[in-house]
């Protein structure tokens, strides 16, 4: 059995009475890329963590290169060569690239600090051209694209001599060229012999970089397939029990008249970059309007000021209800935008930093929006408990009950709490920053279906988005943004994936 | 040994877990006081429940600590459930303490004995709210670190109250104010029940509001999205700076109200030491309870119980006061310790370590 990397018999982890993993059984050959596919809380990153020592198998047997092994900790990890990218870094900002790779390394012996940079700069040098990195040691991670940090992550595993590698949703956060890059890079990795389990839900991806697929399903292993003989609709049919969610189903607009139109808007950050550059456009209601570009152009910023958390510099943003009075939304805060009967709904991009409180409950977080409506001292928690129900059934939020706090919930079902809250008030303007980024295929499906919904209903609807493919799919309008600068606004029934990523970087070629 | 985090625990295990903890304590403790005093622990235990509940009067002192520390801790409670550290609680006790002094010097011989309270009451929370909203305004508008600025602003208070003890000096010479209105009790709160009946019910009075504000009313709402995550907060169009100001301006008011009871209804006089570091004590006790205030009154009267009966066992035993802070160490060593038991429970693996 010499060839398998990793063989993972019968492993059993439970949180309380949750089961994360029931009997799972893995198999990693040796030089082989495998995928792990399965729904947001299927126990992927759970199992993947017994792996890297961050948690502690209830049962089972793990063996790496045909010993069977105890995994207590990072530590014990780490030394048989198991290496982990996490979704979320674990970087320190104001280290470079070097000093973040060698931290908590023993030193072999007290250099100065400048000759001991030197060598480890020349290591990681190596390492970048024997796989195809692009790096700069030197570099602060604060100065880092998100993709330059993932190099980083990946480079302190190799620079500690890992075999093993397991990479958690890395492509989550990449744009599609920044994806091509990780992507020759692991299999420059693989050549060399190295071993990569990837956690992903994009299923192109699947096919494009793995060699076999695993499928978890709801804590339990389904299956171990060959992916040359995969295709996309099989696979998704194996994780979802039948169910194929491969078509979003989109009406023709209705035009309703403008909803929200912002004209010459600029933002700036509180470092005095320029985030949003002279932006105006239209938006009406009955239409969903894309946003793309790459990750960083004033996304954020445009939506942000639109809901009064960021301060437009210059411009006006103005808001035409259904009835009434047009609105200027640039001189208010979020408070009094809501005072003034504007049913603005925003999902933001940080979901449990802006859009949720972590600690509270469903109920609790349902209240973030209605809590200041009636007379008096008190709060109202009998509404919001209802809805917190109804969202919870309507949505198929998967929780042991509304008193849970919404840090306990997987990402997906916190994605369903917050959008479920959103749209309860039937908003004129709904805005969605991401909104399937790091869900299953079902659980996106389920959210782009809710802003077909809302868009059917009148709602003029704002959809920042990373995947084209779905942009294209799900709105009327893409508005692309570049370095700030509104580059061009195509209708996604006729352009193309091309014509929006050449405008996508129209403005960063000319920097 | 593994550390494993618990997903949930039944409230009677987390109750045995903290019982076994107490019994435990008291075990430790005991072999402590054989070793180092050789006295018999039972005969020390009984001397501290006798110097804290043996009398009337020292019962009513034990309540008297009780209530100081739990009104203080209650008025803690919104600054730090919106992670605004406020340590500058003794400096808003001492502020209320001056101004109450105030009032009674100069008000307490001249107008009826309820107006001359009431006045005290309104005066005192206005200073204590006034040292609460200094750092507030200060940590809304230019961000400052709230802790050094509270901090910094009990020295401050210390020095006014220093000045006000030479001005108000009685006799000439003593260096201190002595007992106000000794003659006509002038501001002094009327006993109700007992000494203290009437602080009882206005700490109680005080305690129970709180607990409603922050778990019922809007403004509690408020304070518990801004002390999670301000980003949130100014998502859910909440107005951070008014919600700090305003949250600051009530945890102010009380702890300079805490000052008035404690100067119109205990001591009737002023001093440097008038807060007695109860403005420090009383965040242990905030925390170890959770912000919960019914907890906070459970912790409070076991602190002020230890700390009276260690007044008795120092004078029946020998002992000097130290002995029964050990003792009160040592219990909440075990009471805090076993929360760790409450949230983890240990496994012991038996497979050996991995071999490289």
């Amino acid at each position: 059995m010499e060839e398998y990397a990793i063989e993972l018999q019968g492993v059993t982890k439970s949180f309380g009475s949750v089961l994360a993993n029931d009997h799972v059984n893995l198999t990693l050959k040796k030089g082989e890329i495998l995928a792990i596919l399965g729904e947001n809380g299927s126990g992927k990153t759970t199992l993947m963590n017994m792996l890297s020592g961050i948690y502690f198998p209830d049962e089972g047997t793990i063996r790496i290169n045909g010993k069977e092994v105890v995994i207590r900790s990072p530590r014990d990890a780490f030394e048989l060569g198991i290496g982990m990218v996490h979704q979320h870094f674990k970087l320190i900002n104001v280290f470079t690239a070097a000093e973040n790779i060698i931290l908590g390394l023993e030193g072999k012996n007290i250099l100065s600090r400048r000759d001991m940079e030197k060598e480890v700069a020349e290591k990681i040098r190596q390492i970048a051209e024997k796989y195809g990195f692009d790096i700069d040691p030197y570099q602060k991670v604060y100065n880092m694209s998100v993709s330059q940090k993932q190099t980083v992550e990946i480079i302190k595993i190799i620079y500690r001599g890992a075999d093993i590698f397991i990479l958690d949703e890395p492509t989550a956060v990449l744009t599609p060229q920044e994806t091509k890059k990780l992507f020759a890079v692991l299999r420059n990795m693989q050549e060399a012999g190295k071993s990569i389990i990837i956690i992903t839900h994009k299923l192109n991806e699947v096919l494009e970089i793995s060699d076999r697929v695993a499928i978890l399903r709801k804590g339990k292993s389904i299956r171990e397939i060959r992916t040359s003989g995969a295709v996309a609709e099989f696979l998704t049919e194996m994780m979802f029990e039948g169910k194929t969610f491969l078509d979003i189903n989109r009406s023709e607009p209705e035009d309703r008249g403008v909803r929200i139109s912002m004209e010459g808007v600029s933002v700036r950050a509180a470092d005095g970059v320029l985030k949003l550059d002279n932006v105006s456009f239209k938006v009406s209601a009955g239409e969903i309007l894309g946003v793309a570009g790459i990750s960083g152009s004033g996304q954020k910023e445009l939506v942000e000021a639109i809901a009064g958390l960021q301060k437009a510099e210059t411009g006006k943003i103005v808001y035409y209800p259904p009835e009434g009075e047009a609105k200027l939304l640039s001189s208010m805060a979020p408070s009094e935008i809501s005072k003034t009967g504007v049913k603005l709904a925003f999902v933001p991009e940080d979901r449990l930093g802006m859009g949720l409180v972590g600690s509270m409950d469903l109920t609790d977080n349902m209240m973030l929006r209605s809590y200041n409506e009636g007379k008096g001292f008190f709060a109202d928690r009998r509404a919001p408990r209802e809805l917190a129900e109804d969202v919870v059934k309507k949505l198929e939020v998967v929780t042991p009950g509304v008193n849970t706090p919404v840090r306990r919930l997987s990402g997906g079902n916190v994605q369903k709490v917050l959008v479920g809250r959103e749209i309860a008030s039937s908003p004129t303007v709904l805005m969605v920053a991401y909104p399937a980024r790091g869900l299953d295929v079902s659980s996106a499906y389920t959210i782009y279906n809710l802003l077909n919904e809302q868009k059917e209903a009148g709602a003029a609807v704002i959809c920042v988005g990373e995947d084209l493919d779905v942009l294209l799919e799900l709105c009327d309008r893409i508005m692309v943004l570049s370095g700030g600068k509104l580059t061009g606004i195509v209708d996604a029934r006729s352009a193309s994936k091309e014509d929006i990523g050449m405008l996508m970087i129209g403005e960063g070629m000319k920097q | 040994m593994r550390m494993i985090k618990r997903g949930s625990i039944s409230r009677s295990k987390a109750l045995c877990i903290r019982l076994a903890a107490a019994v435990l304590s008291l075990l430790v403790c005991a072999i402590v006081i054989v070793a180092i005093t050789k006295q018999n622990p039972l005969e020390v235990y009984a001397g501290i429940v006798d110097g804290a509940v043996g009398t009337g009067r020292r019962l009513w002192v034990t309540i008297r600590e009780t209530i100081f520390l739990l009104i203080v801790a209650v008025g803690l409670t919104p600054a730090f459930k919106m992670r605004f550290w406020n340590i500058g609680a003794e400096g808003q006790i001492l502020m209320g303490g001056a101004v109450s002094a105030a009032v009674m010097i100069y008000l307490g011989k001249s107008l009826p004995n309820a107006l001359v309270i009431l006045l005290i009451f309104v005066s005192s929370a206005l200073i204590g709210m006034l040292w609460g909203l200094i750092p507030a305004y200060f940590k809304a508008r230019y961000n400052t670190n709230e802790t050094l600025f509270t901090l910094m602003l009990n020295y401050v208070a210390m020095q006014i109250v220093t000045f006000c003890i030479v001005y108000w000096e009685n006799p000439p010479g003593s260096n201190t104010v002595g007992v106000i209105n000794a003659a006509n009790r002038g501001g002094w709160i009327p006993p109700l029940f007992g000494t203290y009946g009437m602080c009882v019910l206005l700490v109680a009075a005080v305690t129970v509001f709180i607990a409603i504000y922050m778990n019922r009313s809007k403004h509690g709402y408020e304070i518990a999205v801004v002390g999670e995550s301000q980003n949130t907060a100014r998502y859910a169009g909440i107005n951070v700076k008014k919600v700090i100001i305003r949250t600051m301006m009530l945890s102010g008011a009380i702890c300079g109200f805490a000052g008035a009871l404690i100067v119109s209804g205990s001591s009737h006089t002023i001093s440097t030491g008038t807060a007695g570091g109860r403005g420090f004590t009383a965040i242990i006790v905030a925390w170890m309870s959770k912000f919960n205030p019914a907890i906070m009154v459970i912790v409070s009267l076991f602190l002020a119980f230890m700390q009276q009966g260690a007044i008795q066992i120092a004078s029946q035993f020998g002992l000097n006061e130290n002995a029964s802070d050990i003792i009160t160490g040592i219990i909440l060593f075990f009471l805090i310790g076993c929360e760790f038991f409450v949230n983890y429970r240990l496994e012991v693996t038996i497979k050996n370590s991995p071999k490289h």
